[in-house]
């Protein structure tokens, strides 16, 4: 059995470690080039709005109905992302967006874009088990 | 306990009835998602996916926080030997997550969303949740009494309860637009939240099962040993520093993704822990399966293995790879919700309902049939996500990838063998559940005319609305 003088040392160990783990994280967090505008800032919260990610993934998280969305800007263009909001298709909804919100969703999926690659193909795995992006 | 027993059932217990509830009807929602996949556009004027995918998650997860609650407060009762601190914070808090939970699954028909996965309900909506677990923490606190000398569930369940709201907090950081600007330290923070999160709540089940072991058992052994204070503390370091498995593809800093891979290969312990005490469970299974509760840990231990092993694997980055943003995600998200979390919240639903109002000799093959039922879909359900998953990962890192439509359409075998196991577990669970629900009616409304019911529940508006809860499903 252990004391309970022991326990609550472990314990206070474990807290302490955790919370600086979590201020570290939270006061220097990890940010990338990412081009944030006042209209792809826009573009989030229309995003969440509409809860697109109950069908798409970012970097692979969300729904798995639709495609991930990280990197569509730079593969399929502005263009094509327009045609997709302003119609939708047989599983997508059209949800009768307005101009400003399509341009502040496409302008979201810009900056999502930017800030890195989602395609398994690009990383490199490493001996010990680790990925290279 | 003496049969027809007209008496209230406890707010405890209204918990975890609540909580059957939003378990049937959750499983409904996800069979019609699952319909959804097989065929595009399936109800998608009035409840497309978007709309489908919250139900699910939102109903079963209140599946499981309810129940959690409800078997914490049981068991802590039965743990002290004496009745909660109070009653009164004790009903609010129950009427506070009622309500809101209500409320959020109506606003999702509405198409009112917060639009942040798990929790897609408006932020809004996050303020009488955390209140209600607020008043919950100060409840356990006040009626537990202090820490010396306790054994491991109580460290467990006081663990989970703390680290559920700091981890619920947390996840609504994106509130404020300095957490929320740049995507890779919005997503970093938010899987840091659900990962620990997660673990908050197995802290509350694994305890409670731990609770209900020992009663079963009939001596407390093992929840004072030191072996279990070892994967308690193994399982709150994990809770802690684990959850970067969740974004080893996120560019986000290098050194969260080597902790996590680092802190979860520890897990290897807790899956030799299990190895090694395999015979020994197996015998206490044989003995001890004639006892109802006994069967749901007993699956739940095999889910857990499976499901570990599975984690295991999708923690070494080289394999996450391939498995992320694949259906392995979702099943092993399923997996464990529905093997572990659930079978575990099932064998104390059986404990706590169990008043004795109506023999369960009629039921019993009801039940046997459903037990196997659920566990045997359960396995084909996983298998089944498993398949589809591995076709995606191929595709996923196949040079020339065909359209997405196309992709998945070659995986509707598999989406169609995930619909059918969903659906006969689904009716597997009513089978479990349909004795425990009706025994609750017989206890509390048979034999007594609706008036005597109306009459026991004429305390306060919200007993009575119970009771109507109560009317609604047995008639
Ligand atoms: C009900 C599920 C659903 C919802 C909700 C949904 N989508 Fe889609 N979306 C899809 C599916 C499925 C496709 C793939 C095309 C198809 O339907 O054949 C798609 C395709 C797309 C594409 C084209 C991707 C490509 O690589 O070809 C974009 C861009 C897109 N959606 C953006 C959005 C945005 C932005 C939202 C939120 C406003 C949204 N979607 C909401 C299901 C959905
Ligand atoms: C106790 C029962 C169940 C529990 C606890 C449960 C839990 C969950 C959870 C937590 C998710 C989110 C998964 C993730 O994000 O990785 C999910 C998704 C889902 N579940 Fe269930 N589930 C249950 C039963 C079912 C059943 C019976 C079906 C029927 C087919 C089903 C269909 C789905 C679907 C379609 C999704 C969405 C997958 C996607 O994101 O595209 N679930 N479920």
């Amino acid at each position: 059995m252990l004391a309970d003088r022991q326990k609550v040392l472990v314990i206070s160990l474990l807290i302490i470690s955790f919370l600086l783990y979590s201020f570290s994280i939270y006061l220097n967090p990890p940010e990338k080039k990412e081009p944030v505008t006042l209209l792809s800032t826009k573009g989030k919260l229309v995003w969440q709005q509409y809860n697109c990610v109950a069908c798409h993934q970012v970097y692979g998280l969300g729904g798995y109905l639709g495609p991930d969305l990280t990197n569509v800007y730079s593969h399929k263009g502005a263009a094509y992302i327009k045609v997709f909001l302003a119609n939708g298709t047989a599983t997508m909804p059209n949800f009768h967006l307005s101009d400003e919100d399509i341009a502040a969703l496409t302008a979201y999926l810009q900056q999502i874009d930017a800030s890195g690659s989602a395609d398994p193909r690009s990383y490199t795995i490493q001996p010990d088990g680790t990925i290279q992006q | 306990m003496a049969p027809f027993n007209n008496k209230r059932p406890d707010v405890p217990k209204l918990f975890s009835l609540a909580a059957l509830l939003l378990l049937v009807t959750g499983m409904v929602w996800g069979v019609t998602g699952g319909l959804q996949y097989l065929m595009p556009g399936f109800l998608k004027p009035f409840l497309s996916f978007e709309k489908v995918r919250p139900l699910h998650v939102s109903s079963v997860v209140f599946w499981i926080i309810l129940g959690a609650m409800g078997a914490v407060l049981t068991y802590l009762q039965q743990h002290t030997g004496k009745k909660i601190a109070s009653t009164k914070l004790l009903k609010a808090q129950f009427f506070l997550f009622v309500i809101t939970v209500l409320v959020i699954l109506i606003s999702y028909f509405a198409g009112i969303f917060g639009g942040r996965e798990y929790w897609e309900f408006h932020p809004l909506l996050s303020l009488p949740i955390a209140i209600g677990w607020i008043l919950f923490l100060i409840n356990f606190l006040r009626s537990l009494g202090g820490l010396k000398n306790q054994p491991v569930y109580v460290w467990m369940w006081l663990t989970g309860i703390v680290f559920f709201l700091f981890t619920f907090l947390e996840s609504y950081l994106w509130v404020l637009p300095y957490f929320r600007d740049h995507v890779v330290k919005d997503m970093t923070i938010q899987w840091k939240s659900y990962g620990s999160m997660v673990g908050s709540w197995n802290m509350l089940l694994y305890g409670s099962s731990i609770f209900l072991m020992d009663k079963i058992n009939n001596h407390k052994k093992y929840s004072y040993s030191k072996i279990a204070f070892v994967l308690y503390f193994t399982g709150l370091f994990n809770l802690m520093f684990n959850w970067g498995h969740h974004i080893y593809t996120l560019p986000t800093h290098p050194h969260i993704k080597h902790i996590s891979y680092a802190v979860s290969m520890t897990e290897l312990f807790i899956l030799g822990r299990i190895i090694y005490s395999w015979r020994a469970t197996l015998t206490e299974a044989r003995k001890n399966f004639y006892i109802i509760s006994y069967r749901f840990l007993a699956a739940a231990d095999l889910w857990i293995f499976l499901t570990l092993v599975l984690a295991i694997a999708m923690s070494v980055p080289a394999i996450n790879v391939y498995t992320h943003g694949t259906h392995i995600t979702v099943a092993h998200t399923m997996g464990a919700t529905i093997g572990i979390n659930s079978f575990i919240l099932l064998a104390i639903s059986f404990d706590l309902l169990n008043d004795t109002c109506q023999s369960f000799e009629p039921f019993k093959k009801l039940f046997s049939r459903g037990y196997w039922l659920a566990n045997v879909s359960l396995l084909v359900f996983w298998l089944s996500l498993i398949g589809a998953g591995v076709l995606k990962a191929r595709w996923q890192m196949s040079q020339q990838q065909e359209v997405f439509q196309d992709m998945m359409r070659q995986l509707r075998p598999f989406f169609a063998l995930f619909l059918i196991s969903g659906t006969t577990l689904l009716c597997g669970i009513v089978m479990i559940v349909y004795p425990l629900l009706r025994n609750q009616w017989v206890c509390y409304f048979k034999n007594n005319s609706k008036k005597t019911a109306r009459n026991v529940y004429s305390n306060t508006p919200g007993e009575r609305i119970s009771a109507a809860v109560l009317f609604a499903i047995n008639e």
